[in-house]
């Protein structure tokens, strides 16, 4: 949590409330003020047997299985948006890289960068919001960070997480084991996070109830691992949209994909705001969904254990496996037309994640 | 399929012409949507779609980038634009690219977010690139209205607005381009009505059909054209009912001149066309970025081997450009209708990359 010399300052148990207002540079020089804000503040959300001994390393308890291990950053603005906020979107975003692995979530780590003046009553919403989503997958913060930099050299909050988790080993889940004839697998509408995202921004003037779709997919994955033993790949639909992530499976894997306009669902009102802005689904960014390449022969089970979750409710084959081949993304239009999605175009879309 | 598509198509097929034709659609919005629909696979092979001027930011000349980027290095002034044209390459940088030096460059989606800005910035100086066809110019003639009556002293517009019908003859003239019957814009005349484009099939006998934008508007339109050519006839039909009247919005138009003057204008690929720009009238001048930020630029020139031009006539096809999907991509996009979201490169690009 902090560097051993400022130990002195952090005494984990306490009663004492944070009352401080506003983010100030002391919260980030080491001394008092921060020790104020992990013991006061961070222990009172995260706080645990592990997390609360505040040693440099967490050290944690592994049996000889695989490991998954992953990191990422957020600078999503705004920090708070329809369906999340930063905090919500950073344990999410990890958690949905770990359980791509068909990995058991073993433990997380929370860094933040706080610009001075970023006001506390929004960091306790964050840390609040990052609380509950914990508490929905049973996941811990074992170890973090704070730093506080001077006013302008962020914006008001970045946050970084990384994670690990235990993969069985008769767990072998990439993008190698596709083949021809897999279906491919969607747990509902996509561009709902990137939408949500654009519709709030200050220079975007009209108002839409479009709700990021942000949300932790361990319980979803481990539904589908337990209805089948022939998940080939999972991959979730982050920045670049549904259409590059099949791009990308199907290059890793040497194969070519049909997928169907109809079967993927778009919300009417996402459609509209892509229609006007120029601005196509298949690109735009999700935060909580999930693509599955299944045995075509298991596809059926994995779907209904799919439905069953609240994460997958609207779940849908979109798609399958055609070919080994070159990568091609055939993309049949409602039309019953064909084009072939192209991978390296991408929309020009502020900080979404 | 649905059945209406299906027996639409069928009877496109039954009842094609006898003869190859040209039909250009001149709206980028329709560029993007045959492409994307893949409508071509579902028309008669000897039914050839070009693409048309039709998209604002790729007929804009690169002088005038040049134009906007020297004023945004040479005056402390707050540039707003759409985001389409932020990315346009001019002959030696863009306004993505002075953004990153620090230049105060915004993305807008309406001109009044600009105008907003300039009232709650007064310290600031403001301008707003005022582009696009007979869509978006009332809004911005409504924002000059709103300016002059508020005596706003720091707000500007960079003015290229242009018009259609005007741009629709000089192709008709050019002896280069083979157009059959158009595909009218259905936003444009949801303003301007259907008369302004009643001198293309009177004098020029060239049916004309006033468009929507979903495949089946599309398809629609095209049956209508077929229909005309079929009879020997040249009319100017509204496929766009729900949306277009023949009048069009005369309290709109009414709105443009009383803010500006018809003027000539530079067309990128089509150069000078008499009529077919406006300038503010003198009443207005005072919002003129142009007179107020007065620079001399270098030499504009178009990117060597870049054929936007006769793509933009409707002489070329993207794929017979020689840098198209080889250097000019959307991510390193050399002429303009690679950039813009309603650009003939950026649509085959995307859409018509390779024929399945």
């Amino acid at each position: 949590m902090t560097s051993s010399k400022n130990k002195k300052n952090i005494k984990a148990y306490n009663d004492k409330k944070f009352r401080d207002r506003i983010i100030q540079l002391s919260h980030g020089d080491g001394g008092i003020k921060t020790g104020e804000l992990i013991s006061n503040l961070l222990l009172k959300y995260f706080g645990n047997e592990i997390l609360n001994k505040l040693e440099d390393s967490a050290v944690l308890n592994c049996s000889n299985k695989k490991i998954a291990y992953t990191t990422d950053s957020f600078v999503v603005n705004p920090i708070f948006f329809p369906g999340g906020d930063i905090g919500k979107l950073s344990i999410c975003g990890t958690i949905n890289d770990l359980v791509t692995t068909g990995c058991t979530l073993l433990a997380i780590s929370l860094s933040f960068i706080l610009e001075e003046s970023f006001p506390v009553s929004d960091f306790k919403k964050i840390l609040s919001s990052i609380k509950s989503t914990l508490d929905d997958t049973k996941l811990h913060i074992v170890t973090g960070d704070t730093k506080v930099v001077e006013k302008g050299s962020a914006d008001k909050i970045f946050i970084n997480t990384s994670g690990i988790g235990l993969i069985d080993n008769d767990i072998d889940i990439s993008p190698e084991k596709i083949k021809a004839g897999d279906k491919i697998l969607l747990n509902g509408s996509i561009a709902d996070h990137g939408t949500a995202i654009l519709s709030c921004r200050k220079e975007f003037n009209f108002k839409t109830n479009i709700v990021s779709d942000c949300a932790p997919l361990s319980s979803l994955v481990s539904d589908m691992l337990a209805a089948s033993n022939k998940i080939h790949a999972l991959r979730d639909a982050t920045r670049g949209g549904l259409a590059s992530i099949l791009f990308e499976l199907a290059r890793a894997s040497g194969t070519n994909i049909n997928i169907y306009e109809d079967k993927i669902p778009v919300k009417k009102e996402v459609h509209g705001i892509c229609e006007f802005l120029g601005l196509d689904p298949l690109y735009i960014a999700n935060e909580g969904k999930m693509v599955v390449f299944v045995d075509r022969n298991d596809a059926d089970k994995v779907l209904q254990a799919m439905k069953k979750n609240k994460y997958g409710k609207d779940s849908r084959i979109i798609g399958e496996v055609t070919e080994k081949g070159e990568g091609l993304i055939i993309l049949i239009t409602e039309l019953g037309t064909k084009r072939i999605l192209d991978p390296q175009y991408s929309e020009q879309l502020p900080r979404i994640c | 399929m649905n059945n209406n598509i299906k027996e639409l198509v069928e009877s496109l097929n039954n009842n094609k012409p006898d003869h190859k034709i040209n039909i250009m659609e001149v709206c980028g919005t329709h560029t993007m949507a045959i492409s994307r629909y893949g409508l071509r696979q579902l028309i008669p092979e000897n039914i050839n779609l070009i693409s048309g001027p039709g998209c604002p930011v790729c007929v804009t000349p690169i002088g005038d980038i040049d134009w906007i980027i020297e004023i945004a290095r040479q005056y402390d002034v707050s540039i707003f634009t759409f985001g389409d044209l932020f990315r346009v390459p001019g002959t030696q940088s863009s306004l993505y690219n002075e953004k990153s030096k620090g230049k105060d460059i915004n993305i807008c989606y309406s001109p009044a977010d600009a105008l907003d800005f300039a009232k709650n910035n007064p310290d600031k100086k403001v301008i707003f690139i005022a582009i696009g066809f007979e869509t978006t110019i009332p809004l911005t003639s409504v924002i000059v209205k709103r300016a002059y009556k508020e005596k706003t002293s720091n707000f500007y517009i960079y003015n290229t607005h242009k018009l259609v019908p005007e741009a629709l003859e000089l192709l008709l003239v050019d002896r280069e381009v083979k157009i059959d019957a158009f595909l009218c814009p259905g936003h444009v005349s949801a303003i301007i009505g259907s008369k302004p484009y009643s001198f293309i099939a009177d004098d020029y006998h060239i049916p004309c059909v006033i468009s929507g934008f979903e495949p089946m508007d599309i398809l629609e339109s095209i049956a209508m054209i077929i229909v005309q050519i079929n009879k020997g006839i040249s009319d100017v039909e509204i496929q766009y009912r729900r949306v277009v009247r023949e009048e069009g919005n005369p309290a709109a138009v009414n709105s443009i001149y009383e803010v500006f003057d018809k003027s000539d204008s530079v067309w990128r690929g089509l150069g000078n066309i008499p009529g077919s720009g406006l300038k503010l009238k003198k009443k207005f001048l005072k919002f003129d970025a142009k007179t107020h930020f007065p620079v001399k630029i270098n030499k504009s020139g178009e990117p060597h081997g870049c054929e936007c031009g006769d793509i933009l006539k409707g002489i070329k096809k993207p794929s017979e450009c020689r840098l198209f999907s080889r250097i000019c991509k959307p991510e390193n996009p050399i002429g303009p209708c690679m950039v813009s979201s309603e650009g003939s490169c950026a649509a085959y690009y995307k859409y018509e990359k390779l024929k399945v």
